[in-house]
Formats: C-alpha cells, sequence, structure tokens
C-alpha cells in the first residue's frame, strides 16, 4: 500500500465507527425506555453521523477516485468496511447499548484528543470539532453504566451480563498493523495501543462504581481491519444501502 | 350551597371575563373543570401524537437514502421527541402526571392524531410526510399559539418555529423526487396520492358535526374552526402541489374564483371514523409498539430510581457523618 492508500485507509477506519454505530442508534428510534432517552439515543446517533459524514467526506477527497461520503457508506460491501467489530454488534437490550457505547466513547475519547495534533490538518479539526460532541456521548453511557451497575438488581445482572459480553472485542480497538503504524510513523495518526492504559483506567474506575466485575481476558476476536466482519453487518448494510442500490441513478 | 354556587358563577365570570380580555390563563389560576378536562385531553393528545409520530418517520430512518438525508431525518424526529417533552410538561401544569397519561394512550383512553395510523411505504412518504402532515399540523398550531392557556400557547410558538423548518425539508425531499428518475416521480405521486386525504382528515370533522368546538371557541383553546383551518391548507397546499408537477387526488378540486379559494371534494368520513376508532392499518401496531418500549423499559427506569434513591442516602449519610 502506499502512503495515501494508507491514509485513505485509515480515515475509513475511523468514519466506519461513526457510520456504523450512528446506524444502530438509529434503530432504537420509537423504543427507548423513556422519552428523555429517546432524544439522548437520537443526538448522540445525529452526532455520530455528521462525523461519519465529515470523515468520509475527507477519506474521499484523500482517495481521489471521485468517491464522496454517500458512494462510500452505500456502495461498498462487508469485506470493504473498516468499523470495528464491536460496533456492528447488534443493540440487544438496553444494557448491551449503553456497555458498547461505553467501550466506544471511551476509545473514541482519546484516540480524537490524540488527533488534535494530527499533521493532517482536516483530520486534527474533525477530531477537535467531534471531541465536544463525544465528551457528553462519555457522560452519558458512563451515568447509565454506573446507574444500571448501581442499579436493581435485574440490572445489575443485565449490565454485568453486557460487559461480559462485549469484552472480547475490546482487544481489537487498540491494535496496531502496517496501517497504524505508518499513520503514527507519519504524524497522522494516534497511537491506539499506548492509549490501552489510559482507557483500562477509565474504565475500571466506571466498573467499581457501578458495581461491576471487570471480566477476566479469556477471550478476544479481531478481522475488522482486514474486512472479516461478524454476520451482522451485512444485515446492517442490506437495510442501510437498500434505496441508492436498488436505485442507482436517483438523486436523493 | 347557594353561598358555593355563586362564588363559583363568579370564579367562572372572572374567568371568562380574562380569556375575552385576551389574558392568558395560568396554571394556578382558578379555572372551569371543564376546561381543565379539555386541555388535559387535547395537550396529552397532542403530546402522545408527537411520539407516536416518531415510528412512521422512524419506519425510514435506518433506510434514508444519503447521510445528509438520514442526519436531517435523526435531528427531525429528535425534535417530535422533544416536542412530546414540553407538550407532556406543558400538561403536568394542569395536575396529570406523565406516567397517568402514558397508561391512557397505552390503554385506548385517549387518541392521538389518526394520521400516524398510515404506513410510510416509500422514501417520498418521508417527504409528504413533512409537506403535507407537518404543513396541516403547523395550520391548526399557529392558531394555537393564541390559545387561552399559557403554558400550551407558549408551547406552540415553540413548536411552530421547528415545525415550519421540519415543512420546508419535507418539501425539499419532494422537490428532489419529483424533478428525479421516472421511478422518483412514480414515488412523489404515490405518496401525494395516500397522504391527501388523511391529511386533510387532520383538521377533524366539519364544524357542524364537532363535539367540543363551541365551547372550545368561546374558552379561546380554539380560534379558528375546523373547516376554515382546512381551507386555509388547501389553497395553501395545491399551488405547491402544483409546482410540483404532482396532481392531487381530487377530481373535484378547482378554484373558485368568486371566494378566491378552491372548492374541493368530499372527505370520506367512513374511514376517518374507522381509523379514529381503532381500525386503520397501523392502529393495533403502533400502540403495541409503544407499550412495548413502556414495558420492555421499565427495569431502566426502575434501576434509575433505585439509583438515585442511593445516592440520596449516600449524600444523607455522609452529611449526618
Amino acid at each position: 500500500m502506499t502512503e495515501n492508500e494508507m491514509h485513505f485507509e485509515y480515515l475509513l477506519r475511523l468514519g466506519d465507527n461513526c457510520a456504523i454505530l450512528g446506524q444502530r442508534l438509529a434503530e432504537w428510534c420509537g423504543k427507548a425506555p423513556v422519552l428523555e432517552e429517546e432524544l439522548a439515543l437520537m443526538n448522540v446517533g445525529l452526532d455520530l453521523i455528521g462525523q461519519a459524514r465529515l470523515l468520509l467526506d475527507h477519506a474521499g477527497k484523500v482517495e481521489g477516485a471521485g468517491r464522496d461520503e454517500d458512494k462510500l457508506a452505500f456502495f461498498r460491501d462487508t469485506q470493504e468496511w473498516r468499523n470495528l467489530l464491536l460496533i456492528e454488534q447488534p443493540n440487544g437490550d438496553f444494557a448491551k447499548t449503553m456497555a458498547r457505547q461505553m467501550f466506544f466513547d471511551c476509545f473514541q475519547y482519546l484516540q480524537f484528543e490524540a488527533l488534535l495534533d494530527s499533521s493532517d490538518k482536516t483530520l486534527s479539526e474533525i477530531a477537535a470539532k467531534s471531541l465536544k460532541e463525544i465528551t457528553y456521548h462519555r457522560r452519558h453511557s458512563t451515568n447509565w453504566v454506573i446507574r444500571l451497575g448501581d442499579g436493581t438488581e435485574e440490572s445489575h445482572e443485565k449490565m454485568q451480563a453486557a460487559i461480559d459480553e462485549l469484552w472480547g472485542f475490546v482487544p481489537e480497538m487498540f491494535d496496531m498493523d502496517e496501517v497504524e503504524d505508518a499513520m503514527v510513523a507519519a504524524g497522522i495518526g494516534a497511537d491506539v495501543n499506548a492509549l490501552r492504559p489510559r482507557w483500562d483506567e477509565m474504565i475500571n474506575s466506571i466498573l467499581e462504581e457501578a458495581t461491576l466485575k471487570r471480566p477476566e481476558d479469556t477471550w478476544s476476536v479481531r478481522g475488522s481491519r482486514v474486512g472479516k466482519h461478524s454476520e451482522h453487518l451485512g444485515f446492517l448494510l442490506a437495510e442501510m444501502q437498500f434505496l441508492p442500490r436498488a436505485y442507482p441513478d436517483a438523486k436523493w | 350551597m347557594t353561598v358555593i354556587d355563586n362564588t363559583n358563577d363568579q370564579l367562572e365570570q372572572a374567568f371568562q371575563s380574562k380569556v375575552d380580555a385576551e389574558l392568558k390563563i395560568e396554571p394556578k389560576d382558578w379555572m372551569p373543570d371543564g376546561y381543565r378536562k379539555t386541555l388535559v385531553r387535547q395537550m396529552s393528545q397532542h403530546a402522545h401524537s408527537e411520539v407516536v409520530g416518531m415510528l412512521p418517520e422512524g419506519n425510514w430512518l435506518t433506510r434514508a437514502p444519503s447521510l445528509k438525508r438520514k442526519a436531517i431525518l435523526m435531528a427531525k424526529i429528535q425534535d417530535e421527541g422533544g416536542h412530546g417533552l414540553y407538550l407532556y410538561s406543558a400538561a403536568e401544569t394542569l395536575g396529570v402526571s406523565r406516567d397517568e397519561m402514558y397508561e391512557q394512550l397505552h390503554t385506548g383512553k385517549a387518541k392521538y392524531s389518526s394520521i400516524f395510523n398510515y404506513p410510510t411505504l416509500n422514501w417520498a412518504d418521508i417527504g409528504a410526510i413533512g409537506w403535507l402532515v407537518d404543513g396541516a399540523a403547523i395550520t391548526n398550531q399557529i392558531a394555537l399559539c393564541r390559545c387561552s392557556y399559557g403554558p400550551y400557547a407558549r408551547a406552540m410558538v415553540k413548536v411552530c418555529k421547528e415545525e415550519s423548518f421540519h415543512q420546508r425539508q419535507g418539501y425539499e425531499i419532494m422537490i428532489n423526487m419529483a424533478n428525479g428518475t421516472k421511478e422518483q416521480k412514480e414515488m412523489a405521486q404515490d405518496a401525494i396520492n395516500r397522504w391527501w386525504w388523511p391529511s386533510l382528515m387532520m383538521f377533524g370533522p366539519h364544524d357542524k358535526n364537532s363535539d367540543h368546538s363551541s365551547q372550545s371557541m368561546k374558552w379561546k383553546i380554539k380560534r379558528t374552526s375546523n373547516d376554515e383551518l382546512r381551507q386555509r391548507f388547501v389553497d395553501a397546499t395545491v399551488p405547491q402541489a402544483k409546482f410540483l408537477g404532482l396532481e392531487v387526488p381530487d377530481d373535484k378540486l378547482a378554484w373558485n374564483e368568486e371566494k378566491q379559494s378552491y372548492d374541493w371534494g368530499e372527505i370520506d368520513w367512513d374511514e376517518f371514523r374507522n381509523v379514529v376508532a381503532g381500525n386503520g392499518l397501523c392502529n393495533r401496531e403502533r400502540l403495541q409498539t409503544r407499550r412495548d418500549a413502556h414495558e420492555g423499559g421499565k427495569w431502566v427506569r426502575d434501576a434509575a430510581l433505585a439509583y438515585a434513591e442511593k445516592q440520596k442516602k449516600r449524600a444523607a449519610e455522609k452529611h449526618a457523618a
């Protein structure tokens, strides 16, 4: 891969996380446990779709092949998507949605904070804008994990089950590979591996306050960086991409 | 007994003169029971409509055809949830709790706007809802900004600003569809075919058949009659449909030069009554979705309450120590 191709690939990783998580949150519409939360989930989803638009638009320009945000969002199949496996996991119950969100919000917060110094000017500007939103997202998901963990017996059980169920998706977030290494070396990307201790600190303190147990590191799954996704992504894309694919000549 | 009656009469007279003088009634003011009941019914119905109205649009949120459209629709749905929130809060000032209002919705005692019992079948429906349904809603709500009950009138001012933004966004979708490919034009025409008449039904029965109208007018809860609002909507909307090159599905529709407004056909009132009675295509499903969300979310709300309770106790213990 050339450096430009790696730059493109790197931006897809960032943008795809936002697009897919935004799509997952949209699935909650009309089904949230309380009206205030209906608004909050739409609000977070909306921020993420906004971030996806900026990142994918930028990715398309870096690629230089004439693909815009929508070409990238609606005309790539599963193996071309670069979002983390964690992100595409189904919503499950509210506890699972909040566990997924908290893991990612803490990660994205640290990652985007590091990207403020990116030599890619556009990327550092997107990071600065997004960081304000992520600060709120992190507070929102963290508060729910604590409330549910330290709420009733039932909510505690559900929250613990959700943390346990998603724990094996965590290590992939911090993996380095050829692309990540090259982007760090070029001053464009963030060294995610170096972020792990701070992420652990955040999560440990949240779990402690929530009276939840940190799971043992007994399993982990990987593959999104090379387009090997779980079975769930295909269905998500089938739904999301249906219109532009069915009517490729239409402008909406 | 006579004394009490006299007092009530005096209170009622004072209330009516305040209303007649265009002064706002506020939550702590005395008001007739019927006024309170009418407002609770109308405001909770309005709040429920905002919340149930999220469902037909949510139906296309995961299938919006571009990221921009998805973002706009998400923001719109979020606004609607927000309208639901202020309307529930405004209704709460009349002494009814949000839980009671939910209970009435979920048991079918309270209604919501029947328009949301129609399905959204293609993407142009999202445009048509913004253009026609929000357009009809605004026509109603602009009149409500002058409603005699202060909290309701003030909520309507904010709601109207956001709704008119939604209406423009809806119309913009229609412009794209109507000027798009052959299939897009067909979707747009199909959408207006299905949404036109239900939108006209949103204004309610003819004035002569409207149960609540005359008392509500006297109390200035309602400022303009159903038929007059409906006519305003038709007059404003038909030229917009023409601009789009879409056909309004009414063969009696014609400009009346003399009265400087449109003549048009008759609403299918059997259909109207049928859907209001709960027998439209989506009535059962919409209500079930709301019930499921509420019941399914109980453990979350319980947990939030339990946690808040624990925090309060902890703070008290800390304070004591």
